[in-house]
Formats: structure tokens, sequence, C-alpha cells
């Protein structure tokens, strides 16, 4: 049944080609744990390791107390739905859930049993008889959940399940596997490049890039205090400014312009002053007497907020950047703003993310890449 | 860190065998014919000596330059002959398009020099038409030699040509024509500058394919060529010489003929590929109305070409019941024919096919493996194997029957004169076209598929068999169907390699064209015609026609 599975200072190399470095990760049981990452960064690289496609050059990944590194693949119990979705072509969807459970030498009448209880849970009982070719997207992604959770295995490993489906039907499938993983309870190792589709499905995220954790947390850390300004610009938007930071202990003061400055009472004691780098989301400025100058470049109405970019003069602002934006929730907002006006933005400073200009990585008070649950390595 | 066990699995067995076969059958006899090339045949000492006296004698040199000047029309022909027929196809209504179709795959299923031979009961020295004609005192010119190979190879080979052009104009999206006439280009225009380009990847690789084949052809050459000498049959005269064989100096030709084709092969491919882009549409051209004047013309060419191109198996069939005297013959329908080429009819009969089934069932596991090498397990070893395919352009069928017989007449390993050795030819001849089905569907069927099946527990050979395989068979039939007609009418290996009791079918016949029996012929090559004709259907009905969707 479920089991956690822990990976230690795992490798990936192709030929000469180092893909993951020194990896190391634990991911509880019952978990819906996702691997986030622009394309190339290894998570893909990393499930394979796990499902046993890629070879572990370094390290070892376990199943609870089993070391898999040189368990087949065909021998790990796993339960693997795959981009394509994979189903056989040539084997109706009740046979497409049946055939793990033959290889698995379930007794007749138990296989029949659970291929019955996949359909029903999948919502594909109708399509049993069907061959693949004539079942929609969505139905052949149910196919293959039910296939794949159907051998009862001990993880559940799902690469890009959702990334060939149009946009509704991916808001309502990632609902139905979350719903199924929850309901059965199985350590689920989810990737997806979708920061969106992360967010809503996950109950722990890794963010990787180049091979590397850049960090593991929940939703909701992840994106409110990220850990370093890569993770801080790849989930969700995040305006980058340059300020001078003065002050003792955790309280200080960022200076972003001349007559615009942010008091922290959250930064780690042990930063040092002077440049920093600050983060501020677009949802995160809200219009002030006292602020940032920034002229309104374009506005792009999106029914409940408007989307503005900005351009400012008086502050410093980090090189590399698309734009800056600042949105503005049509529920509360007094005055609509035109293109070429002149605003006054002040930034919440509960919510801002303040980095080291040398590290890249938070220096706010509490902010780990590892999160509250340190990996103990 | 970094050790990297080596896994003793399924597919490591696999490259083994496939490397050993490969080293067996192909590397070691190409490399024990082109070394006894170089061996003087009176003392057995290495000598350039064989090659002084085939470049010292313009009898053979000459050779060369026929081959490469009946390629060279050949092909240039065929081009003008399939793609005028395959444009007229397939963007105009011609009628009865279906039996047209039927007519070509009919012409292309029987061995080229049945061609030959019918052409000499024609027009020959004693052909109906010459007789007729001279009764009339008109004096036909003569179908020996240059012409006769010319036409005879010219109206087999347009069919390859016809296919591909026709199966191009089908991926030619007719969006681009519009594009292009809206762009201010005639229709006419349109023809030359975007129909001709779209499909000239198609019509190169065909005409690359004609090419080749009418540099290797032999039977046709040998028996309508008389004193138009080129390379085969002077590979093959040298080896089965009436004044003793030599073998040394049949290498020796051997060696310039494989030396010449392989480099005219690499530069075709090479050009070939700085031209190639894939299409690929849903819509098709829609075929227009034809009128008129340019209607009869188009008519009159297409099916003037068609019933041309079947004309020589309608002479063996009807020439099959003719009554004969001698090789002349006569007024009257009979059986004779049949009667007296009974059992050779018999005993033939059943080599071609047991062989034949044989070679079939091997090269579609052979071609799978190979192709799931190549494709899914790629590295510099497995890409070696793409060699297998080019091997036959190069190699032509009497050069891989004397390097059969050569390799394995002596210890350890004597196959001369036994029907495995003949299977062997087969496979390597027409395992090609099975290859590329292969490799073809093979990159249509996604990884994850078997990836999907081990990771429900299936081992991972079992996950080749039971999904990667199972989905390979419907895709391969087009290209094992190609390898089945052309192995059960091969002839220029089997015709070296053959001896009393392995007697194959087109064989049988050439050997009875060449003594003379042209009654008997005619009854033999029938039999090989009809029986490839429901050995196909059989073949058909039997795989059926199930494709997935992928």
């Amino acid at each position: 049944m479920s089991k956690e599975i822990i990976i230690e200072h795992a490798v990936k190399r192709y030929d000469n080609v180092t893909i993951i470095k020194d990896l190391s990760l634990r991911i509880g049981n019952s978990e819906l744990f996702t691997l986030l990452g622009p394309s190339g960064c290894g998570k893909t690289t990393l499930l394979r390791m796990i499902a046993g496609f890629n070879t572990i050059e370094g390290g070892t990944i376990r199943f609870g107390d089993t070391v898999i590194n040189n368990i087949p693949a065909h021998k790990r119990n796993i339960g693997m739905v795959f981009q394509d979705y994979a189903i056989f072509p040539h084997l109706t969807v009740a046979q497409n859930i049946m055939y793990g459970l033959k290889e698995h030498k379930v007794p007749r009448e138990e296989a029949k049993q659970r291929v019955e209880k996949m359909l029903r849970l999948t919502k594909i009982e109708e399509y049993r008889d069907r061959l693949p070719e004539r079942l929609s997207g969505g139905q052949q992604q149910r196919v293959a959940l039910a296939r794949a959770i159907a051998i009862h295995p001990d993880v559940l490993l799902m690469d890009e399940p959702l990334s060939n489906l149009d946009a509704k039907l991916r808001v309502e499938m990632r609902e139905i596997i979350r719903d199924i993983q929850k309901q059965i309870g199985i350590t689920t190792v989810y990737v997806t490049h979708d920061q969106e589709e992360a967010l809503a499905i996950s109950d722990r995220i890794a963010v990787m890039n180049f091979g590397d954790i850049q960090q593991v947390g929940t939703p909701q850390e992840i994106y409110t205090r990220p850990f370093n300004v890569f993770v801080a610009d790849f989930i969700g938007r995040s305006g980058f400014f340059y300020g001078e930071m003065e002050g003792e202990g955790s309280r200080r003061r960022i200076k972003l312009s001349k007559d615009y400055s942010l008091e922290m009472d959250n930064i780690l004691p042990s930063a040092s002053n002077g440049r920093v780098i600050v983060g501020i989301r677009p949802e995160e400025f809200y219009i002030a007497e006292k602020g940032l100058t920034a002229k309104v470049r374009k506005a792009t109405y999106l029914g409940k907020y408007i989307t503005y970019v900005l351009e400012f003069d008086d502050c410093s602002i980090m090189e590399n950047q698309e734009s800056i934006e600042f949105s503005q929730h049509l529920g509360n907002a007094s005055a609509l703003h035109r293109v070429g006006d002149t605003i006054k933005l002040a930034a919440y400073e509960q919510r801002v993310n303040v980095f080291s200009i040398e590290t890249k990585e938070s220096i706010i008070r509490g902010v780990a890449r590892y999160g509250q649950e340190t990996v103990s390595l | 860190m970094g050790r990297k066990r080596f896994r003793f699995d399924f597919w490591v067995l696999i490259t083994i065998i496939v490397f050993a076969l490969f080293a067996l059958f192909m590397v070691l006899p190409l490399a024990k014919l082109l070394v006894s090339g170089f061996i003087d045949p009176s003392t057995g000492e290495w000598s350039l000596k064989n090659f002084q006296t085939f470049f010292g004698r313009k009898y053979y040199t000459n050779a060369i330059f026929h081959s490469l000047y009946i390629s060279c029309t050949v092909t240039i022909l065929t081009v003008i002959l399939g793609t005028l027929m395959a444009y007229l196809t397939s963007t105009f209504d011609i009628k009865g398009r279906g039996f047209i179709q039927i007519l070509v795959i009919f012409s292309m299923m029987s061995p080229s020099f049945i061609g030959a031979y019918s052409w000499v009961i024609l027009l020959g020295r004693n052909g109906l038409f010459t007789n007729f004609f001279a009764n009339l005192g008109i004096s036909l010119p003569t179908i020996y030699g240059f012409h006769g190979i010319v036409l005879v190879l010219t109206l087999k080979l347009y069919s390859f040509i016809y296919f591909y052009v026709s199966g191009a104009i089908k991926k030619v999206d007719p969006a681009m024509l519009e594009a292009s006439q809206s762009l201010g280009c005639s229709p006419a225009k349109n023809v030359v500058k975007m129909l001709i380009p779209l499909v000239l990847p198609s019509l190169l690789a065909a005409a690359l394919m004609v090419f080749m084949t009418s540099i290797a052809d032999f039977g046709t050459a040998m028996l309508i060529g008389e004193g138009y000498r080129v390379l085969p049959v002077l590979v093959y005269r040298a080896f089965m010489g009436e004044n003793g064989s030599n073998a040394n100096f049949a290498a020796s030709i051997a060696f310039v003929m494989v030396t010449l084709t392989a480099c005219l092969y690499f530069l075709q491919k090479y050009i070939i590929n700085k031209k190639s882009f894939k299409m690929r549409s849903v819509k098709t051209i829609q075929r227009r109305p034809i009128k008129g004047f340019k209607a009869v013309l188009a008519h009159i060419y297409v099916y003037g070409v068609a019933l041309l191109s079947v004309l020589p198996q309608m002479t063996v069939i009807v020439t099959a019941f003719l009554k004969t005297q001698g090789s002349r013959f006569v007024r009257g329908f009979s059986l004779d024919s049949f009667r007296s080429a009974w059992k050779t009819i018999i005993s033939t009969t059943r080599n071609t096919y047991l062989y034949g089934a044989t070679a079939i069932v091997l090269i579609v596991l052979i071609a799978v493996f190979v192709a799931y090498l190549s494709v899914r397990k790629r590295n510099a070893l497995t890409s070696l194997l793409d060699v297998v395919t080019v091997f036959p352009y190069i190699i032509s069928g009497s050069i891989l029957g004397i390097m059969l017989l050569l390799c394995f007449n002596t210890k350890p390993l004597i196959l001369s004169g036994s029907a495995a050795i003949i299977i062997i030819a087969f496979i390597i001849r027409r395992l090609p076209h099975t290859l590329r089905s292969s490799v073809g569907i093979l990159y249509q069927i996604s990884p994850s598929t078997e990836e999907a099946a081990i990771s429900l527990g299936s081992s991972p050979q079992k996950a080749f068999f039971k999904m990667t395989f199972m989905l390979m068979v419907p895709g391969i039939m087009t290209g094992a169907i190609m390898s089945w007609v052309t192995v059960i009418n091969e002839l220029s290996a089997s015709l070296i390699l053959y001896t009393g009791g392995t007697k194959t079918l087109s064989v049988a016949v050439y050997e009875q064209v060449s003594r003379g029996n042209y009654g008997a012929a005619a009854a033999i090559a029938s039999v090989l015609m009809l029986t490839t004709i429901i050995s196909l259907a059989i073949f058909m009905k039997a795989t059926g026609s199930k494709e997935y969707t992928m």
C-alpha cells in the first residue's frame, strides 16, 4: 500500500552531462506532491528515475524502507499516468484497466470487482467496451488514471497528465484527480510546468530549476514566501526593485526612492544592510498618497481586476524584466486609470519579499528552502 | 557514485543475435568475395591480374558504360512516363481509375525477365508480330540489345514512379495550390512551380529505386541483351562460364560493380536528402473533370501505358495454352505445355512457397527487431544496422548469390545446395521493404505505450510483444506484401544458388526460356502469376486490415 518516497543525494547523468547533481527530497505518505519547473529543469527526469525508466547514477531512492535503485521498473509496483495517456489502442477500456491486474496475478473475481470499482470511481462505466480511439482526451485521461490505480500501487506517478487537454477540461480533470487521490490516499508525485495547476492541486510543491530543488513548501508558502528570486518570478508575477536597507535586528527600513521607504519588521536579524532586491507582486501594491511614482503604460481589463503595466523613473528596478504590473481589484477600486496617467503606489510591507543581492535568497525571517518540514539529511 | 551496472536483458540478447546474423551472412561473405577478386586463380597468390584483365579489354570496360547508359535511359523514361500517368490519374477524372490501378499492380507482380521473354515471343526473330508484319512485307526493328532492355525495364519500372508520385500528390494540401493561385500563378504554371517541386522528394526517391534496380537487373539483359553486355551479365558469365568458371575473375568484376553502385547510391542519397521535406494533409486535391480532345488524349495515354505494361503477362497466359512445335507456337489451343511441365510445376511450386513462407516469417521478425533496435535503442552500434537497408541496393542479386555460394561451400558451415541458402538470399534481398514499413510505423507508436505496460507489471520483453509488436503488425503489412511478392518472384540470386532439388518457379521459367521451350516456360510462368495473386489474396485476408489510430 501507499508508501513514502525518500530520495537521498540522487544523481542523474547522461554520458558526460549531469542533469541532476545531488537532489534530496522526502515525499510523505498519502501526500500529493508536485514537481514544478520550466521545461528542461529535470522534473520529468526525476519522475522517470522514481518510475524506473531512467537509471540512477548515484544516491538512493526508497519506497518506505525498500531501496528501489536496482529494482526493474516492472517490479516497483508503481502506477503511472503518462503525458500522452499511453492507452493501449488495441484493448477496450475495461481490458486496459484489467491489464495490470492480470500482470499482478490478482484473482479473477477480485480483478473484475476492481475494474468495476475503477470504472465507477473515474465515471467511465458507459465506455467500458469501447476502443480508446473513440474516446475524447478527457475520457482517455480517466482510463489512464483508472488503469494506474487499479493495481493498488505503492506510489502514483503522473507526468504532465493534463497538458494535452483544453483549458476548461484541465480545470475539471485536476479536481477529479485531487478528489480521487484524497479518496484512496495514495502517495502521488505529480509533474507539471503549469504553476496554476500546481497551486490548485498540491499538498506540497517542489519548485525545480537546473536539476536542483529551488524550494519545497505548501502552495501558500511558495507563493507568499518564495525562497529565492527564481521562485518569486516563476510562481505568479513579481516586480523586482533595488532598495537600500538600513537598521538593525528584524526592524529595517528599505529605501526604494528618495521619498518612499518600506518599514519592515520581519527581516532575518543576521542579514547585512546595503543593497537588496525587493519583490512586489501586482496585487501587493495599492494607490496611496505617498509612494513610488509610476506612469501607466498599458491597461488590460480582465473583468475582476485591471492590470496596469507601469513605468517608474524615481526608483531603481532590476534589469531584464518584461514589465512591472499593478493589478487593481475592481471590487474596491475608487478610480480607474488611463494610459498616460501618473499614479502613486505603495506596497503592503507585510507581504513583500526581500532577497539578498549576492545569493538571491530570501532574507525574510523563517523562510527556508525546505519549508517548515526541513528534510534532515 | 557513477557505477554503471551492465544488465543482461532481452534487448542485449536480441542485439547480439542480430549482429551475429548480420556479420555471418552479410559482412563475411561480402568481405570474402571482395578479397577473392585480388587472388590469381592459377597461382592462388595475391595479384591485380583480374583487374588488369578487366580494365585492359574494351570487351569488359564497355559493360560499365552500357550499364550506366541503360540505367540512366530507363530512369529518365520511367520518370516521364510514370509522373505523367500519376498526374493525369490524380488530378483529372479518368474513367475506370480502379481498373488502371489493378493493371499497374498486376504489371508489378512478375519478374522482369518474363517481360523480356514475352517481348521476344512477340517481337523476337520468330516473334508473333514479327512474322505477322513480315508476311505484310514490313520488317520491324530488332528487339534484341539496348532497345529491348530499355523497353522491358521501362514498362516494368515506371510503376514505382507512378505509385510514389500518386502517393505524394495525395499528400499535397490543395490549399497550397490555392495559395499560389491567389498570389497570381496560373493553373498551368502551378503544376510546374508548385506541384512538381512538392512531389520532388518522392519522385527522386522512386527514381533512385528505378536506377538501382535497373543497374542490377540481370534476367532481362541476359534474355534480350544478346551482344549488349552489362555488368551483372558479365559477373554471371564469368562465374558460370561455359569455358569453366572463374570465380576470382567474377569476384573482381563484382568488386568493380559494388564500388560503382555504392558510389552512385550514396551520391544520389546525398542529393535526395538535401531536398527532402515532409508533407501531411487532411484534404486531398479534387479530381477535375476533363472534356473533349484533351480527355481523349489523356485516356489514350493512360490506358495505352497500362495495357502495354501488362502485355507480357497477357502474352504469357495466352501462349501457355497454345500448341507448340519445338520452340514454335502453332495454330490451335491445347494443355500440352502444362502437361509437359507438370512435374516441374509441382516441385517448383512447392519449393517456391515453402521457401517464400519461411523467408517472409523471418523477414517480419527480423525487420521488427532491427527497426526496434535502430529506432528505440539507437546508439553508435545499432545505427550500423542502417546498412541492412542499403545492402541489397548495392549488392545485386547475382553478386549476392555468388558471395553466399563462395562463403558457404566449405567447412565449417556448408550451405551450398540447401534450401537454407536460398531462404537466406531471399531474406537479405527483400528485408528492406518490410524494414522500412516497420521503422515508419514505429515512429508513430509512442514509447510510453510500452512503458505503461511495464509500469503495470509487464517485463520489458512481454511489454514489447504485447504492445509494440501487436501495434506494429498492421502497419508492417504494406511492406510485408512487397517483400512477399518480390520473394516469390526472385530470380537472380536463386539462379546461382539452386540445385536440382531446390529449383523455384522463376528459375524453372528461366531455364525453359533459355532452352527455347517457350510453351513450357509460359505454362510455368502462368502458374507463378496465378499463385502470386492467390497468395496475395490469402495474405491480405489472413492479416486483415485492422489499423489502430494512435
